[in-house]
């Protein structure tokens, strides 16, 4: 493996500077309160400057529409009925294959991590099947679940449980075995010890593993949509090209955007509760 | 006392608390980490355990606390046991009172304030433990020791990981628990000061062997600056191989 990298989330922009010079710290608070604001004013500057070039003709409004457009179209879909329900079918395919891959990911991870054998059995076969890319499936879970919802919500399912098998699955084999022998010590029973400490201790990693599934199914979502669907939005943005429509291509985009960014803030919400008992957020690594 | 579902350990009937007898332990084919060892605890004594490091004194609590099984020798002991280890062992995810409690069916959170008061926590009972100091750690970790009522209480290098002035005050607990509890003790270190102010009689273990026992015939409070003090620690330091000119 080369040893360069090319992204890494501490080299991020949003960052706050490890060493700040030493400054007024009036100016300092001030800084600190503006920080949430200056973000939001850059991103609405962009949003401006792009409706100025679209309107003075530096942008071809046949490649990408104006802002303004966007928004019209948007509401005009939501309007007709077009949006909420293709955003309806979209949010149902994704929501059911988030929850199958919950259910057997945590009931494998459970299997393989709390015994010897059922780790024998699961483990190996997932080392395996994961590392295969989940998309390059769609065309035999076409060919077997023919093109209705199935396929979809297995496509998502399928992709979107492996981050939450490994990270639980990680969990429970890092939990401290002097934790363990003290249980031993204190005669919890072995459904106590599963209870009190084992999943306790194995709940970051789960969430963990969850916030890097709910972003897979966004990812599997959209593919799965636009490959092969009638309804949804990906279908809605296919037709739009072939009609030539960018203004409804980006309110789709908008509107993943929109869902990926809800769901991202749901899960860190549901982090914090878990985590709650830690004196101070310490940044966790996951297994994807 | 009810019998525990080990075969080669058994609850004493009368007599000492607890009996070790001729107690061997290796690991694979290794040397013996305890060799043919043989100990009686009374009832409400307290040893403390003194050895270099490697001499096998955790090893013997481990089988005393049942973590580990008998396969040569026998070990009777009371059923109702506690252990606290050098480090509190607490679960991050429980707030101290529900460790204080944890696996006690029908304990409620007066039992775990009152047990917490007693160690002199009670004003913490809400806290999540790794906001702790390493002293209040250990006293949440005793408080969870003796809410269980424990006939004989392990004490494995509790305060190695403390302060001096800290530790000065976990001993003065820790006595003052003993005397008022009255169940027999085992207290490993390798402070031998900390063993002459609290012990009634110090071991000396030694290559899984026991060197030498040294009974402790001071009243409480002990003074360091008394001379049988001064005595006893120059020939307990001296089996230990130190200060001797
Ligand atoms: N699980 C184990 N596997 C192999 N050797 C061990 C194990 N536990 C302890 N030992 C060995 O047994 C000896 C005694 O260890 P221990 O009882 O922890 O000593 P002490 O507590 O007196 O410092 C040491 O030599 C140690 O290496
Ligand atoms: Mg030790």
């Amino acid at each position: 493996m080369s040893g360069t990298v090319f992204w890494s989330p501490t080299n991020s922009l949003t960052d706050t500077p490890a060493a700040e010079p030493a400054i007024n710290p009036r100016w300092k608070v001030v800084k600190q309160r503006l920080r949430p604001l200056v973000r939001y004013v850059s991103a609405v500057l962009f949003v401006v400057l792009w409706q100025v070039a679209c309107t003075t003709g530096l942008i071809s409004t046949r490649l990408v529409a104006s802002p303004f457009q966007i928004a019209s179209t948007g509401w005009s879909l939501m309007r007709d009925g077009t949006l909420p329900a293709n955003l309806g079918i979209s949010l149902l395919r994704a929501v059911s294959g988030l929850v199958l891959a919950l259910a057997a990911g945590i009931t494998l991870a459970l299997v393989s991590g709390l015994s010897r054998m059922g780790e024998d059995i699961v483990d190996a076969p997932i080392q395996i099947l994961r590392t295969l890319p989940v998309l390059a499936l769609a065309p035999l879970f076409i060919l077997w679940f023919g093109i209705g919802e199935t396929p979809k919500v297995l496509l998502i399912a399928l992709g979107s449980m492996f981050p939450i098998y490994l990270n639980l699955h990680k969990g429970i084999r890092s939990i401290d075995p002097k934790l363990v022998e003290m249980a031993r010590t204190l005669r919890l029973t072995r459904l106590q010890t599963i209870r009190d400490v084992i999943l306790p201790g194995a709940l970051p990693d789960l969430v963990v593993g969850i916030r890097f599934s709910v972003g897979i199914s966004w990812l599997l979502l959209v593919v799965a949509e636009q490959v092969n669907a009638d309804s949804g939005i990906g279908h809605m943005m296919m037709d739009a090209q072939d009609f030539l429509r960018t203004d409804i291509i980006l309110v789709g985009l908008v509107i993943y955007g929109f869902f990926g960014l809800v769901s991202d803030q749901a899960v860190r919400f549901l982090e914090s509760r878990v985590i709650a008992w830690r004196p101070a957020r310490q940044n966790q690594g996951g297994a994807a | 006392m009810n019998a525990i579902p080990q075969a080669s350990v058994r609850t004493p009937v009368t007599g000492p608390a607890v009996s070790v007898r001729d107690l061997t332990r290796r690991f694979g084919n290794g040397p013996a980490v305890l060799d043919r060892l043989s100990l009686d605890i009374a009832p409400g004594e307290f040893i403390a355990l003194l050895g270099r490091s490697g001499s096998g004194k955790s090893t013997l609590l481990r089988t005393l606390a049942g973590l580990d099984a008998v396969t040569q020798g026998s070990v009777m002991r009371p059923a109702e046991t506690s252990v606290v280890f050098q480090e509190s062992r607490l679960l991050p995810w429980k707030k101290v009172w529900q460790n204080v409690v944890l696996g006690q069916a029908g304990a409620t959170r007066d039992h775990a304030v009152a047990a917490l008061e007693e160690v002199g926590l009670g004003h913490r009972p809400d806290a999540w433990p790794l906001t702790l100091s390493g002293g209040e750690s250990q006293r949440a970790a005793l408080a969870r020791a003796l809410v269980r009522e424990p006939r004989f209480l392990m004490l494995d290098e509790p305060f190695a990981a403390l302060d001096a002035l800290t530790r000065l005050r976990m001993q003065d607990l820790v006595h003052g628990l003993w005397q008022r509890h009255g169940s027999a003790v085992l207290l490993v270190t390798h402070d031998v000061d900390e063993a002459l102010l609290l012990a009634n009689r110090v071991v000396v273990l030694d290559a899984g062997r026991i060197r030498m026992e040294l009974p402790v015939p001071l009243s409480y409070p002990r003074r360091h600056a008394d001379p049988r003090f001064e005595d006893l620690r120059t020939r307990l330091l001296r089996t230990l191989g130190v200060g001797d000119n």
